[in-house]
């Protein structure tokens, strides 16, 4: 019997032949990833343990959820983790004016590659398959105790064959595809297994489309998401990764709890409705509710190739007078991207503000709260109750083309009521 | 150990941003979190829980972030252990972490309801439902992770690996 992908990355770091679902292995970890949120209790929980960092250059510290800070507190948890950077002499610490969106940043600057195991202290580490990585989200002990060990345990998950083919429509891409796929198997459709995405449809999505899939997998309970590594892969990863890696590609005779097959060709701008990701309709059929506010911006969907969509379709428009459209580059690199080609002047001309790269609203924390009874369409990943402020507010989630022609209409709308 | 006490139920999916919405995540001092755990589907619960209690869910209990204050909070609110269908995986790593129990019960879970007294015995796996005099028998936690328990949760099984 073969293995699937995340099997033998699991195999490979804890230097066994074969792993299979359910067994529970002890990995070496090759990255572990912390925030300005679980960073501080991170540190405390390793400072406990009284050990050196196992390696300086493996654990990456990214203040940006409530960064450039918020308040007195939000600063003294990110001074916590900016000194003990400094102290402990971590290589890849991140301070504002160079920092990112954790999971729009590491890949962009190489810091994730095909084959690696990574941890992270954010749930959204997952983003990091889309590059053949496996990579999931823990909580700050598991992180700060790895920080110490190099080290942690796993369980073997089962996976999810999710078989892709065909080639997607005009304004549709990865969030559409992602949420299409939550709204098929559910918010738990996937718990504790792994969604491993194949088919030649693979080879029609670019590394962004990808990024924003394999970030959403812990949205159907997933413990990772990843895709093959190809030509569109070792393209993006030429400029950024110049250390040596290996892809793991999945055995002909690997086994899969199930398949799930989606024909991109066939799918369409959807929006997730609240209370949960899993609540998907295409736009079409919710066309008529109004919105008070549009974030287009996350580790989802705050690449250049998500901003370059939402320029495209606000280009000579106006932003309808009762919507705040907050636009949010996922990082330096793609904030100056953005200003090179005009984006932004286009973002600012049509009414909308543009941020530096924060999480921000996107958990509520700051930069585009909602008052009671307002609602947002939103480019982020999550819509519970009370996530982007008053517990009476409402997200709907969307991929940029949707957000982008709603802040024109002030409903939700589809692209194409506001293109020709 | 055996744990009593009333409690607390909530339904499927609740996740951590309402167990402890991201607002007050500028501290990770439990007092301070547990002073608003629960509060945008419950307001009643942080007045009203008592040491003891037990709380109780449906599907996918914890799914959403990965944030840790989410079990933390519910353990200094006074909650000893928490009881659901099923839980979303980094949740329930998270709370083995801190020396959370948490009992995976499946669907027999709906026999239990918002105020009812139970009785848990986690040594033998089983929760007792004192209120409707129903037993209900777990399957014991693997090995690997009754060590961490065993060892008073992660930072310590990690001390203690390498001494």
């Amino acid at each position: 019997m073969g293995m699937t992908m995340t099997e033998k990355i699991l195999a490979r770091h804890a230097g066994l032949e074969r792993v299979v679902p359910r067994q529970l292995i002890k990995a070496k970890l090759d990255l572990i990833l912390v925030n300005d949120i679980t960073g501080a209790p991170a540190i405390k929980e390793f400072e406990k343990i009284g050990k050196p960092v196992f390696d300086k250059d493996k654990i990456v510290m990214v203040p940006d959820h409530f960064v450039p800070n918020k308040d007195i507190k939000s600063a003294e948890q990110a001074k916590i983790m900016k000194d003990f950077a400094r102290k402990r002499k971590i290589t890849h610490y991140f301070e504002v004016g160079r920092m990112g969106i954790e999971h729009v940043l590491l890949p962009e600057v190489g810091l994730v590659a095909p084959g690696e195991l990574i941890i992270g202290a954010d749930s959204h580490t997952c983003t990091y398959g889309a590059v053949g990585a496996f990579a999931t989200g823990v909580g700050h002990t598991d992180a700060g105790a790895a920080m110490a060990a190099g080290e942690t345990w796993f369980k073997v998950p089962s996976s999810i064959k999710v078989e892709l083919t065909g080639k997607l429509p005009r304004w549709v891409g990865g969030k559409d595809v992602i949420l299409t796929l939550i709204g098929m198997i559910g918010v738990d459709g996937a718990r504790y297994q792994s969604l491993e995405f194949c088919g030649e449809g693979v080879a029609e999505l670019t590394m962004a489309d990808r990024l924003t899939i394999a970030n959403m997998a812990v949205e159907a309970g997933a413990k990772n998401g990843i895709f093959p590594t190809d030509a569109i892969t070792q393209a993006y990863l030429a400029p950024r990764v110049k250390r040596a890696f290996s892809p793991v590609s999945a055995d002909p005779d690997a086994e899969y709890e199930r398949t799930v097959a989606i024909d991109l060709s066939k799918l369409t701008p959807v929006v997730a409705l609240p209370f949960l990701p899993e609540n998907v309709k295409p736009v079409a059929e919710v066309k008529a509710t109004p919105i008070d506010q549009v974030i287009i911006g996350s580790c989802t969907n705050g690449r250049i190739e998500d901003l370059a969509l939402a320029a495209e379709i606000l280009a000579g428009h106006e932003i309808h007078p009762a919507v705040r459209t907050i636009i949010i580059p996922g990082s330096q690199a793609v904030y100056l991207e953005a200003m090179e080609k005009g984006y932004v002047a286009t973002f600012i001309k049509a009414g909308a503000v543009v941020s530096t790269p924060t999480c921000g609203p996107c958990c509520g924390g700051h930069m585009g709260i909602l008052a009671a009874g307002e609602r947002a369409v939103s480019t982020t990943n999550r819509n519970f109750r009370g996530r982007m402020g008053h517990v009476d507010s409402e997200v709907y989630l969307a991929g940029p083309a949707v957000a982008a022609a709603s802040a024109i209409k002030g409903r939700i709308a589809a692209p194409w009521e506001v293109t020709s | 150990m055996i744990l009593h006490g009333k409690v607390w139920r909530y339904g499927d999916n609740v996740d951590t941003d309402v167990i402890l919405p991201a607002r007050y995540l500028n501290t990770a001092e439990p007092k301070e979190l547990a002073a608003h755990c629960m509060e945008d589907i419950d307001p009643t619960f942080v007045g009203g829980v008592k040491p003891g209690d037990i709380m109780v869910g449906g599907r996918n209990f914890g799914c959403g972030s990965s944030r840790e204050h989410a079990p933390v909070a519910i353990k200094a609110s006074g909650v000893t252990c928490i009881i659901a269908d099923s839980f979303a995986r980094i949740f329930y790593r998270n709370a083995i972490n801190i020396g959370l129990p948490l009992i995976e019960l499946g669907p027999a879970v709906a026999d239990i309801k918002s105020g009812d007294t139970i009785t848990v015995d986690l040594g033998k796996g089983v929760v007792a439902n004192v209120t409707s005099s129903k037993n209900f028998t777990v399957q014991p936690l693997p090995g690997f992770i009754q060590e961490i328990a065993t060892a008073g949760g992660l930072i310590n099984y990690v001390k203690g690996e390498k001494e």
